[in-house]
């Protein structure tokens, strides 16, 4: 199938929404906007209405450590799995270096796992074509570094809703789908990896917020970084070459989470990415015309600022609705246009040299020859460009100019501190598991499965801890009851919150 | 077979019954051998998981508001937050739900209620491929779970309502389901004086009994069913003995990024409220169903359904929109088959780009299944009364007859057939 043709097939069909407008003025005096100098971008973010955001001078993504936990040391031969479930919040896995072919799953908070690297030898996680995933996290605080990871079937290394992540350092070669993956995560770092040879995105962030993705080389995979109904993220000063598509901001639809706006791409060098597309049939990017450089899909205030764009065959930028692009679903409840999108001074060169034809007929429609550096199609309102006589563009005519010149304002969206756990009061935890597990059955006066509260209570008077040892492990004491079955599940210090709250019920 | 009860029948029952009131089980077994002639009355306490607020209404607690989600969606990992949810109800107002869910004098003759199809021991389904309604004729769709439907926000394979009010009109009033009118389920219940009694008692401020506060009663009832106790669920808050080693391996084949049907079917829900196009079959002889197309007339959502919860999943099968796998292997199956693999020649459909050909090994497959089983927590189940108001029988034995035949003999019905887009669920 010609991946290129899905997108291109149907952008002659999207007429520019937005007022384009013929014989524009092509031989005015150019508007020329120094970038060195001006008003800078204050970005979407407003840190002070974020709950999650606390004031705090925190620079990594992760919590700082005020414990330290115990190191385990996983030598090769042994399981880096067996180091994790022996390991409790705020230990560090040490792994030396040497192949190790498992999944990892971490569903505990502040795991670090840390490669050794000695002299230049890594660990090396090897899924000999077999396993799934190399790293499964779901904790909070996680970080990750310095392992080698290749031949897994699924995703190199996939967060599930952990917050206040740190990937670095990473090298991540002939993986599966996605090289690295941060799902539904707030406040993370995805920096300093090597990537390649990924049939989907070599970094993928999807449904996040708040991140930060610097200082990568991807190369030779379908998308180079996306970013994927997230927001609030900075893309910058990676290398990106020879993938099908460079860096992607996009908004998929039929998530639950519906947006992506607020992204910054910017200081990157995105260069050749011409490499045949070899995503995956029906996925999103295998619609990616082989030769994109930045792709903009329906995401809003995307700021592309001071990248090195150049030898991308179809376009340095492309900028597309969902209407216009065939393989994607629609979703009622998203905006399928780009809006807000700022482009700033790039360095484009020698972009859209063998372009696609249906770029070649839109240029047309605007009387405009050479080869593109800038694609837009489909509607985009409030979007507005900086010197824009410097490339070759169709679709921008009628946007305004950026009343900004630069992003110099906006170091980071990471937050000041990581987003905090919740606390829990004892008395409310007490409620909610006595509410949530034990009402289901006893209740204050009646007969239900187990004996009423008011005996229970009787018995134990003062004596919480009494209720407690009995619940975890209960034993027979009514002839015309079931044997109670026992609640070890829970922790010590919640089966007394239980204990306690339940010897405070008068109704 | 055609079962016809005239509601005069239906009234006269209601009018012997208002001479012989009786007393009903209170939620949690207060008075619960208390058969005798006293009168209906409604719970003043909250179902279990819920507290009575100072307001007088019932608020859900549940471990997973400890953690935190992003956009507060709550959708992903095993620590985080539900999305928002419908409760806020007083006692009464689920009590009285209750009774109504359980009380066939709300179809057209008495013959079915709301548990006829979402029985409790059935997961709140039916175990049938496809449900049968009031005509004893299979419907379009089979019947959805109740379980956590309080954290829903589609309604419907089709996603065609958007709450539980809303909801409730369609198997009320489609003529293949309970068949009833606005008109006469009103004039039922108002002639019961039971239920006139109960709905005083449950709305205060009401001057009469309206068609609304039998929805809100009804919608107040289902969110009470909520099932987040599983051995899953005890996992996901820390203990990390309470699954075994094969079901820890199924929960990482199942949320891998190779099966992905974590992607869907999210944590803590199983569900992500979605609609997906996944081109599941239709059993032999039906025609294709278009699903959320005609919901949001969009050619490229044809043949896309609500992603159903997997919670409970091993009580109410079978499974799909159409019932088209019996037993959860098959479905599992199905994703493993390939992308696309049932698609009728000649449709076009536009398969949700998670459904891939993840190649999984026969053992892998049976590890998901194993791991499905961990989701099962039925600890919450309500208490079925033992007499409604209006006095019919609570589950019918007739009912369950015809659910019997109807299975044997797969019969199709040709009005049934034109039908499907038009019923459902």
């Amino acid at each position: 199938m010609s991946s290129g043709k899905i997108i291109g097939a149907i952008l002659v069909a999207g007429a520019f929404a937005g007022g384009m407008y013929f014989g524009s003025i092509q031989n005015s005096t150019p508007v020329i906007t120094s970038s060195t100098g001006g008003a800078s971008y204050e970005g979407g973010y407003d840190k002070s209405a974020d709950a999650d955001a606390l004031q705090g001078v925190n620079k990594g993504a992760a919590a700082e450590r005020t414990v330290v936990g115990q190191v385990h040391v996983v030598n090769d031969g042994e399981t880096i799995m067996d180091a994790v479930i022996a390991a409790k919040p705020g230990d560090t896995i040490q792994v030396m270096p040497g192949t190790y072919h498992e999944t990892v799953y971490v569903d505990k908070d502040d795991i670090r796992i840390i490669g050794v690297i000695k002299e230049g030898k890594r660990p090396t996680l090897d899924g000999e074509g077999i396993l799934n995933d190399a790293f499964l996290y779901s904790g909070n605080n996680f970080v990750i570094e310095n392992f080698v990871i290749t031949k897994y079937k699924g995703n190199g290394i996939m967060g599930q809703a952990g917050n206040n992540f740190e990937i670095r350092n990473n090298i991540i070669v002939d993986t599966g789908v996605y090289g690295i993956f941060p799902q539904l995560g707030k406040n993370g770092i995805v920096e300093f990896n090597i990537i390649s040879g990924i049939e989907d995105a070599a970094i993928y962030v999807g449904m996040s917020d708040n991140i930060h993705v610097s200082h990568n080389e991807v190369f030779a995979s379908v998308a180079g970084i996306e970013i994927e109904n997230s927001r609030h993220a900075i893309v910058e000063n990676n290398n990106v070459y020879n993938n099908t598509g460079g860096i992607l901001a996009f908004i998929t639809p039929g998530l639950p989470i519906k947006t992506t706006f607020d992204v910054i791409i910017r200081n990157n060098f995105i260069l050749n990415n011409n490499h045949k597309n070899f995503g995956a049939p029906g996925s999103t990017v295998g619609g990616i015309p082989a030769g994109t450089g930045i792709l903009i899909m329906a995401a809003d205030d995307v700021v592309v600022e001071n990248n090195i764009i150049s030898g991308n065959k179809t376009a340095g930028i492309l900028i597309t609705d969902h209407g216009n692009a065939p393989n994607v679903t629609i979703d009622p409840e998203s905006d399928p246009s780009p809006d807000g999108v700022k482009l700033l001074n790039n360095l484009m060169y020698n972009n859209g040299y063998d372009t696609i034809d249906e770029v070649k007929a839109l240029m047309l429609t605007e009387f405009k020859r050479g080869n593109p550096d800038i694609v837009r199609v489909g509607k985009s309102t409030d979007s507005c460009i900086i010197n824009r006589h410097q490339y070759v563009s169709v679709g921008v005519n009628s946007w305004k100019e950026c009343e900004f010149t630069n992003t110099d304002s906006i170091d980071t969206y990471l937050l000041d501190e990581p987003v905090p756990p919740r606390i829990i009061d004892p008395s409310e935890r007490g409620k909610v598991v006595y509410n949530g597990v034990c009402a289901g059955c006893h209740t204050y006066t009646g007969r239900m499965i187990g004996p009423p509260i008011q005996i229970i209570q009787a018995l134990y008077m003062d004596n919480p801890q009494g209720i407690s040892d009995f619940i975890a492990s209960p034993t027979k004491k009514r002839e015309d009851y079931p044997e109670m079955p026992p609640q070890n599940y829970l922790d010590e210090e919640t089966r007394l919150a239980v204990a306690k709250y339940l010897l405070t019920l008068t109704r | 077979m055609k079962v016809i009860k005239s509601l005069v029948i239906v009234f006269t029952i209601h009018v012997l019954l208002a001479n012989n009131v009786v007393s009903a089980k209170q939620w949690q077994g207060e008075n619960n051998n208390t058969l005798s002639k006293s009168e209906f009355t409604l719970a003043k306490h909250c179902p279990p998981s819920f507290e009575l607020t100072p307001q007088g209404v019932c608020r859900l607690l549940t471990q997973y508001q400890f953690y935190t989600s992003v956009q507060n969606k709550g959708l992903g990992g095993t620590q985080t937050n539900l999305p928002p949810h419908r409760d806020g109800f007083t006692p009464a107002q689920i009590d009285l739900g209750r009774y109504l869910f359980f009380d066939p004098a709300l179809s057209k003759d008495g013959s079915i209620s709301c548990a006829s199809c979402h029985q409790p021991d059935k997961g709140f389904s039916d175990n049938l491929d496809r449900s049968i309604g009031i005509t004893g004729e299979k419907i379009a769709r089979s019947a959805p779970t109740l379980w956590n439907v309080a954290f829903v926000d589609k309604f419907f394979w089709d996603a065609r309502a958007k709450s539980l009010e809303e909801q409730a009109l369609g198997p009320l009033y489609d003529p293949l389901e309970m068949g009833n009118t606005p008109e006469k389920l009103l004039a039922t219940i108002r002639s019961t004086p039971t239920y006139v009694k109960l709905f005083a008692q449950a709305y205060p401020d009401m001057q009469e009994i309206g068609l609304e506060q039998i929805y809100t009663s009804l919608t107040a009832f289902q969110t009470s069913l909520i099932s987040l106790n599983s051995r899953y669920d005890r996992y996901a808050h820390g203990y990390h003995q309470a699954l075994t080693k094969d079901e820890i391996a199924g929960l990482n084949v199942f949320r891998s990024f190779v099966a992905r049907c974590a992607e869907c079917h999210q944590p803590p829900l199983f569900t992500n409220n979605e609609i997906a196009v996944i081109g599941s079959p239709e059993p032999e002889g039906r025609k294709l169903d278009i699903g959320a197309e005609k919901t949001y007339n969009a050619p490229k959502l044809k043949g896309a359904f609500k992603v159903p919860t997997l919670r409970n999943i091993t009580q109410s099968g079978p499974y799909m929109h159409s019932g088209r796998y019996k037993d959860l292997r098959e479905a599992v199956k199905f994703y493993n088959d390939g992308r696309g693999n049932s698609i009728p020649e000649g449709e076009e459909m536009l398969i949700h780009w998670h459904i891939s050909e993840p190649n999984l090994t026969d053992d892998e497959l049976d590890l998901i299944v194993t791991f499905l089983g961990t989701l099962t927590d039925e600890s919450l189940t309500p208490r079925i009364p033992q007499q409604v108001p209006s006095g019919l029988p609570v589950i019918d034995e007739k009912y369950q007859e015809r659910s019997k035949a109807a299975r044997t003999q797969q019969k199709l019905n040709h009005n049934n057939e034109n039908a499907i887009t038009q019923s459902g669920e």
